[in-house]
């Protein structure tokens, strides 16, 4: 079950194209990652899902109904830009932006009270915007969009501009958001920050998606067949010990241990690797080396713009 | 719906509140209460005796010196010995009056040690110079009678217009004062709050906020919020400086009931005459006629018209000119860059304020029918006119246009400001403006 769904959609700005028939599927309780470089089209589809911009072609779905107004109130945006009236107080600004989403003055007065109660923050009600740290804006900014309970949450960017000890708040706290039934959008052009959150993902370059899926899939599809092995106690060059068609990528040593990259020839597997060594190292451990999403990512685009150089020959 | 009645009540109280707000609510009526009451005051305050000397050497001037309850004048011969007074405080100032080379005196001189004369003891003594010597000429030379001196004196034909239908006098001068007052305030008024829209909008881009905002609501309910929350501030802020005026100057009237009533026009009449002639006391009439007509012409001001059509045409006017405040805004990062914009805005209004010097002198002919009707001057030149009476058929005319003026700029000033509030960091021009509003959705 999707919770929400893009299908073809294309946005067009005069002469540039900022999304050319992207689709993208959302399952329920789950964290999508929205991937991409910097101006790829990553906003233009997140204002899309949040109503701010129509789109001039395709279909989008909410729960498998078509998008529409009503929906608002069950989607929370945490955009790239953030930002809270300076002048006014923090507390009463929460509280227009909670009544704006549909919640009603009583119900989110209590729930409020209840975030600024978890996050200690009770004592800035009454206090300035303007008179907060920016860290801690981010903070009210972050209650103030997942207060109204929304099923879709959309954060742009989420983690630039937190310190680290409110970046790991703040991936709890999503979690902890996802186990309670919420799905989740993640757009980023910081790959790494996203990885190990993201059960599926999509890439988009250039106005196009490259790619989707789930996060292990991709990878899995996208590995090279290489392993490392830590070791000890061979003195000789590993090279010596390995079988034909094995070759060494990468070599280091750190602390006493040596560290071999080695990629495995596609007749051959794992396990054959591991009894031609045993007999000679001892091993500190062994493991598959799958390619970060960035690798991928890199991959994939310089892919496509081969493709496109070679088509405007 | 709830959700604009929301916004155009934070738009409202977040300005109510501002001490911005609040000292320009109680300055404003201290300012206009004190144009009107200040110079009773200043009447008052400058009770200081003068005594001025008069030195003539041509012996027009002897003993001819009106005296008023503030200057006194005293006459000496020897111009060394006044002057020596001059210097020990016996006298304010010293006049000279040489004898002139040709016939008749034209300048004279007014020595004073420490205090230089004020303006109006200057002026009161030029006048008293001008009438004795024009009395001096007439009476002496020509064998006119000090009685048709005055009466020569004091003629003013004022002429008198009186509708043959209604039976209504024309008041020019009063409806003239009023039209351009009103024409002011609404230019005034437009500028003001219409740059508080641009600058709540700018504000809110600036902040990044409004990507929140428009996640929950439509752009056009937030600019729709915004333009109404600040006219309800707009009009709190006119009605609470009629109240504060009205209440400062009736109370202060109340107090103070002799600053406001003791110097009425006494003055105006030769004190030193005995027996009125027929001619003077009818003179005495048509003067005392005159303030009554200036209290008729003010009655007979339809106000109920008056300020209902303010109120529409400034409603109206700020409408149609605070939807492209709001577009402008939009299109800029900060308020500096809001210069090239501002050109559509500026021009109209300023040129309804230069036109209404020509409309006021030709409230019915075609220059004022024509920019009475175009929504883009109509607030302020209708305004202008609506003191001489106009012709409902145009006023129904013109106010249809003005409604219509307004949706079409809101409708288009929509379109810029949905694309603009989402574009950071780009300086923008009219040609990229031009783009935005021919996007779709």
């Amino acid at each position: 079950m999707y919770l929400f769904s893009a299908q073809n959609v294309t946005k067009k700005y005069a002469a540039h194209t900022a999304l050319n028939n992207v689709s993208i599927d959302v399952p329920e309780q789950s964290i999508f990652g929205l991937l991409g470089p910097n101006g790829a089209g990553k906003t233009s589809l997140i204002r899309i899902i949040n109503q701010i911009t129509a789109p001039d072609e395709g279909a989008l779905f909410f729960n498998g109904e078509k998008l529409s107004l009503k929906h608002v109130s069950k989607i929370g945006y945490l955009p790239e830009e953030r930002g809270l009236y300076k002048k006014m107080k923090v507390g009463e600004q929460a509280l227009y932006l909670a009544q704006l989403k549909g919640t009603s003055k009583q119900d989110a007065l209590k729930k409020l009270k209840n975030w600024f109660e978890k996050f200690d923050i009770i004592s800035w009600w009454d206090r300035k915007v303007e008179e907060l740290s920016k860290g801690m804006q981010q903070k009210v900014q972050f209650i103030i969009t997942i207060l109204h309970e929304p099923t879709l949450l959309i954060f742009d960017e989420p983690f630039s501009g937190f310190d680290p000890i409110n970046v790991n708040l703040l991936k709890e706290e999503i979690l902890n958001l996802r186990d309670k039934g919420a799905t989740i959008i993640f757009s980023t052009h910081n790959m790494s920050s996203v990885e190990e959150l993201c059960d599926n993902i999509a890439l988009i370059n250039k106005s196009n998606k490259i790619l989707d899926g789930k996060v292990h899939e991709i990878k899995n599809t996208y590995k090279a067949n290489i392993f490392e092995v830590g070791y000890t106690g061979l003195d000789d060059d590993i090279n010596k010990i390995l079988p034909n068609g094995f070759d060494i990528i990468n070599q280091t040593t750190t602390n006493g241990i040596k560290h071999a990259e080695i990629k495995i020839p596609i007749d051959s597997n794992s396990n054959y690797l591991l009894n031609s060594l045993l007999p000679h190292i001892s091993i500190v451990y062994f493991s598959e080396i799958l390619p970060t999403m960035n690798d991928i990512f890199i991959q994939k685009v310089n892919e496509q713009n081969t493709i496109i150089n070679t088509q405007n020959i | 719906m709830k959700k604009i009645l929301l916004i155009i009540k934070r738009e409202y109280l977040s300005r109510v509140k501002k001490k911005s707000f609040i000292i320009m609510t109680i300055l404003g009526p201290v300012l206009m209460a004190s144009i009107w009451i200040i110079p009773f005051f200043i009447a008052t305050m400058s009770d200081e005796k003068k005594v001025v000397a008069v030195v003539d050497e041509t012996g027009i001037f002897h003993d001819k010196f009106q005296a008023t309850d503030k200057i006194f004048f005293v006459y000496q011969l020897d111009l060394d010995k006044a002057k020596e007074d001059l210097k020990t405080d016996k006298f304010t100032a010293v006049l000279y009056i040489q004898k002139p080379t040709y016939s008749i005196p034209t300048d004279a001189l007014l020595f004073y040690s420490d205090k230089s004369p004020g303006i109006v003891t200057q002026s009161y003594i030029s006048n008293e110079m001008q009438t004795i010597l024009k009395n001096n000429l007439l009476v002496n030379a020509h064998n006119i009678s000090k009685e048709d001196f005055d009466l020569i004196n004091r003629t003013n034909i004022k002429l008198n217009t009186e509708d043959i239908r209604t039976g209504e006098k024309s008041y020019t001068e009063i409806k003239t004062g009023l039209g351009i007052f009103s024409g002011i305030l609404i230019y005034f008024f437009i500028f003001l709050f219409g740059s508080q829209v641009m600058r709540g909008v700018i504000e809110e881009k600036t902040s990044r906020i409004v990507e929140v905002i428009i996640s929950s609501v439509k752009p056009f309910q937030l600019m729709m919020g915004k333009i109404v929350g600040v006219a309800m501030v707009g009009l709190t802020q006119f009605a609470l400086w009629i109240i504060l005026t009205m209440s400062i100057v009736t109370t202060l009237q109340a107090s103070f009931p002799n600053i406001f009533n003791g110097h009425k026009t006494e003055q105006t009449y030769t004190a030193g005459q005995k027996i009125p002639t027929a001619d003077q006391i009818q003179l005495e009439k048509l003067q005392k006629e005159e303030i009554t007509q200036v209290i008729q012409g003010l009655f007979s001001v339809n106000y109920v018209a008056m300020i209902g059509a303010f109120l529409f045409y400034f409603l109206g006017g700020y409408l149609l000119y605070a939807s492209l405040f709001a577009a402008i805004g939009s299109a800029v990062d900060n308020e500096a860059d809001t210069q090239q914009f501002m050109m559509p805005i500026t021009i109209p209004l300023l040129f309804s304020i230069i036109m209404s010097q020509f409309v006021i002198n030709n409230p019915d002919g075609p220059v004022a029918f024509w920019l009475s009707i175009i929504p883009l001057t109509s607030p302020i030149i209708m305004m202008v006119r609506i003191p001489f009476g106009v012709p409902i058929i145009q006023v129904v005319l013109s106010m249809s246009l003005l409604v219509i003026g307004f949706i079409a700029s809101t409708w288009l000033a929509g379109k810029i400001y949905r694309t603009g509030i989402l574009m950071y960091g780009k300086k923008v021009s009219y040609a990229e403006v031009w783009k935005w509003l021919r996007y779709k959705g």
